[in-house]
């Protein structure tokens, strides 16, 4: 699936192009469409393949004509309502993929075409992104057209060594883009296909997954966490292994607050918080909080719950960060984020803050204050 | 750069079987006949216990002699031989001098053994002296031990001396974290964590290093050890690296240098002098010992006295008469059988007394230049790029690459090119240890050892493989197509369901039960 207007506005200095406006001054501004033929490369990847897999595609720009260029022959995806020009074609495509129950869906655009198509398919079945939009966030994109293409190919060609992760999708404001602003929050989770480095087996040993260091700490974490403390749980998939380790999913997009192992207020806002707050024992209150995909965001982006009264009263010393050593290791440059709204609240968090990533390891990270 | 050909290269291939599947029932390589003891004694099994004997017979390869030699010259011939132009990477690679190894080969170090008595070990005990004296003046350490079986293990052993220490001086779990750096080697961080220590990683920042600041974050009270490498995997200098060491010990704490890759400043800078404790030398790579192949090694551990009371033991002492083996004082124990590797310390011994002082002083400087110069040639290959460009001035003895554009643009990553330069004769690089900061990364080293054709030859197999890949990628894909054994899926190694170590385990799960139940 194309979203043939996807990245029009980066090469005119524009972000992004949701919304009609965005859109027609991207083309006011002599922006040409690159989705279609950007979509093409990666699919060139299927191209041995093309015996053995079946192409489905919407007709047109949407899709067709990328893969007709690429060399493929696809099957047209029937049963679609006539376009609107708006990401609603995306979702009701996506929701016509899912119905063909496809074991791949390619989708070539930016992070509102990402969201548009998990806002649909969740994690029923896998997706990857071809990245063509301005700005990608979304941990669903490959890295490249091509390779992204080569992902594809891996995964449909039955590589073991391709294996699917959970991936955050990332809900990117870009009219605060375009005022020079980063504003993203989470949006939901993918399944994606990634490739697991085997080269390196030889000598160092593949490093373990995240995924298990992560399970192992929750579970250190809760073992040393008193009973009597109030435990503020920030959003995403890291905090949801704590709080399935503590026996509930709580709230994916949303802070969740336990005492004593249990769910006592899920999804709260910032009254609700600051409420809790007010009664809270003498074990007093801890936030668990992890870093956001892509940019490295503490605090303000999509936990905007954990306020700057919330941050205030609990203090710093009291949080404690918890993410991944891999995806720590993909922030260029090492840098944290917190844009909490008021100044002295963020330079109180700035400086170097240890991130718990397995029991027993921290990574110490810079912690940046918006200028 | 001189304009080299790669040359044409085909490995044998005899698609030889494992020795398991050679042989038959019954043959032998030779028969001997019955002791004649056995009249006086009785048979050897009967001097066992019966609860500890086989009930079922071990499999073994049943073969003649010749069967056997045959096997393995074939395996042999189909390897690189571990003679080619080898510029490994993130390690010095140097050629083993014949003599060297001939000499290890002698009486008198071949067919001796660590429970002799230190009276007859008199040569080799004064071998170990000496070369320890020539690490002290290396290093300024006070005293160093050989038992540690590798650069891993060394780093290990400072581990425990800092274990050591921290119980004698009252310590001990109230200092409770290490600190190291995400491009330090990983067995500083592994062995901090297997000595029961928290890790506490600093990430690199501006100018490829972590800051002073992000190390005064990291240390506190709780700081038992700085476990750090200088160059680190990147073969990136920190230039305030004193600064580190005096906030270190300002700490409380004490700061190991983890000298694996000592090449560049050997016979230039002391890890003393820059404030250190303790550091580690790999005597099987800088100092000219045989390495891969999973072979012995041997990592020189060295501290001040004031931790030498804590070092393994025995350690060797010279007295008036003669060299003796001493346990100091509140040693840690063992981290090794006996005393180490002991022919990897004459061979580089032997190796530091062929260079003399200025000769170590002269190879840093020439592995410097070698490195410039390979730098040069690498740079000019389309799809080759390196890390940290922004850093002005030369580097030192290895600097880090990058084949992310040839990925980018080809689809053709470092694995499949190292895998490809082997059909050149080239021994494949190293790559980095990971995480992998810099994308499709290798970091070959020169060395001083290389000749300037050496390094042209490697550089054009290089640049061939790359272009190949821009022309021809599956061509590359599906490298090596000269070696003995083609391009192998890595994937059994991910699987346990796959996965054999033993004999027994290839029966189990690649020939079912019954065939493992009739082998045994």
């Amino acid at each position: 699936m194309v979203n043939p207007i996807a990245g029009l506005g980066g090469r005119v200095g524009l972000k992004g192009t949701d919304g009609p406006e965005a859109l027609a001054r991207a083309r006011a501004l002599g922006a040409v469409p690159t989705a279609v033929p950007r979509c093409a490369l990666a699919l060139q990847s299927l191209l041995p393949l093309a015996d053995r897999i079946e192409v489905l595609a919407p007709p047109g720009p949407m899709g067709a004509d990328a893969a007709t260029d690429a060399g493929l022959r696809p099957r047209l995806l029937a049963g679609l309502p006539p376009l609107l020009g708006d990401g609603t074609d995306t979702s009701r495509a996506a929701a016509r993929m899912l119905e063909e129950e496809v074991d791949l869906l390619l989708f070539a655009g930016g992070d509102g075409t990402a969201r548009d198509v998990v806002g649909v398919i969740g994690t029923r079945i896998p997706v990857l992104g071809v990245p063509t939009g301005v700005k990608m966030h979304s941990a669903v994109f490959g890295t490249s057209p091509r390779a992204a293409g080569q992902i594809a190919a891996r995964l449909l060609g039955g590589d073991a060594a391709v294996r699917l992760r959970e991936a955050e999708v990332m809900d990117l404001d870009e009219a605060a883009l375009r005022e020079g602003r980063v504003s993203a929050s989470l949006f939901g989770v993918a399944h994606v296909p990634h490739v697991r480095g085997l080269v390196q087996a030889s000598k160092a040993g593949a490093r373990p997954d995240d995924e298990a260091a992560l399970d192992a700490l929750a579970r250190v974490i809760l073992r040393e966490w008193p009973a009597d403390r109030l435990m503020i749980l920030g959003c995403g998939t890291t905090t949801r292994r704590i709080k399935r380790a503590m026996g509930f999913d709580g709230t994916l997009l949303g802070v969740d607050v336990a005492l004593g192992g249990r769910l006592i207020a899920a999804d709260v806002n910032e009254a609700q918080l600051l409420r809790l707050l007010d009664r809270a024992g003498p074990g007093g209150a801890g936030i668990l909080a992890s870093v956001t995909g892509g940019q490295g965001f503490l605090f303000g982006r999509g936990n905007q719950q954990i306020s700057a009264a919330v941050i205030r009263r609990v203090g710093r010393g009291n949080i404690q960060v918890v993410t991944g050593a891999a995806k720590l290791a993909t922030l260029d440059p090492a840098v944290l984020h917190v844009d909490t709204g008021e100044a002295d609240v963020d330079a109180m968090l700035a400086g170097y803050m240890q991130v718990h990533t397995a029991p027993g390891q921290r990574m110490v990270m810079r912690v940046a204050a918006p200028h | 750069m001189s304009d080299v050909t790669p040359r044409e290269y085909h490995q044998a291939r005899w698609n030889e079987p494992v020795v398991m599947e050679l042989g038959a029932p019954g043959r032998r390589g030779i028969t001997f006949a019955a002791p004649d003891s056995a009249s006086a004694v009785g048979a050897a099994a009967d001097l066992l216990p019966q609860a500890m004997r086989r009930r079922t017979a071990p499999v073994l390869p049943e073969m003649t002699e010749h069967d056997t030699l045959r096997h393995y010259v074939r395996l042999s011939q189909q390897v690189l031989g571990m003679v080619g132009i080898s510029l490994f990477g993130t390690c010095t690679m140097k050629y083993n001098p014949r003599l060297s190894e001939a000499l290890s080969l002698r009486p008198q170090m071949a067919e001796i053994h660590p429970l002799q008595d230190p009276s007859t070990l008199q040569g080799l005990l004064e071998i170990v002296w000496n070369f320890e004296q020539i690490l002290k003046a290396l290093s300024g350490m006070d005293r160093f031990t050989f038992q540690a079986a590798g650069g891993a293990d060394a780093a290990y052993t400072h581990v425990c001396v800092t274990r050591g220490w921290l119980e004698a001086t009252g310590q001990l779990g109230q200092r409770d974290e290490i600190v190291t750096s995400i491009q330090a080697h990983p067995c500083n961080p592994a062995t901090a964590a297997a000595g029961g220590f928290k890790v506490i990683t600093l990430p690199l920042e501006e100018g490829g290093y972590p800051s002073v600041e992000a190390l005064k974050a990291a240390i506190g009270p709780r700081t038992a050890a700085l476990m750090i490498n200088n160059p680190d995997d990147m073969g990136i200098y920190n230039p305030h690296m004193k600064e580190w060491v005096r906030l270190v010990k300002e700490a409380g704490a004490l700061a190991f240098y983890d000298h694996a890759n000592f090449n560049g400043v050997m016979g230039k800078i002391r890890a003393r002098d820059l404030g250190f404790d303790a550091c580690m030398f790999m005597l099987h790579k800088t100092f000219g010992g045989p390495k891969g192949g999973g072979g012995p090694a041997t990592g020189a551990y060295g501290c001040t006295e004031e931790l030498a009371r804590f070092l393994p033991k025995p350690m060797v002492q010279k007295t008036a008469s003669g060299f003796t083996l001493d346990v100091p004082a509140n040693s840690v124990g063992k981290v090794r059988e006996f005393m180490g590797n002991l022919h990897i310390v004459m061979r580089a011994y032997a190796w530091a007394r062929g260079m003399g002082a200025e000769g170590i002083h002269e190879a840093s400087d020439i592995s410097v230049l070698a490195n410039n110069y390979m730098e040069k040639g690498l740079l000019a290959i389309r799809g080759v790029s390196k890390s940290h460009p922004d850093i002005g001035g030369p580097r030192m003895e290895m600097t880090r690459y990058s084949l992310g554009t040839l990925k980018e643009e080809t689809g053709i990553g470092v694995g499949e090119v190292a895998n490809r330069m082997t059909d050149y004769g080239v021994d494949a690089p190293w790559l980095a240890h990971e995480p992998w900061l810099f994308p499709e990364p290798f970091t070959p080293e020169a060395g001083e050892l290389w000749s300037k054709e050496d390094i042209d030859t490697w550089v054009a197999v290089v640049r061939k493989v790359c272009e190949e890949a821009y022309a021809n990628p599956e061509l590359v894909k599906s490298a090596p197509h000269n070696a003995a054994i083609a391009k192998v899926d890595g994937a059994g190694c991910e699987d346990p369901a796959r996965w054999a170590t033993t004999w027994r385990a290839y029966l189990r799960k690649h020939r079912g039960g019954a065939a493992q139940q009739a082998a045994e």
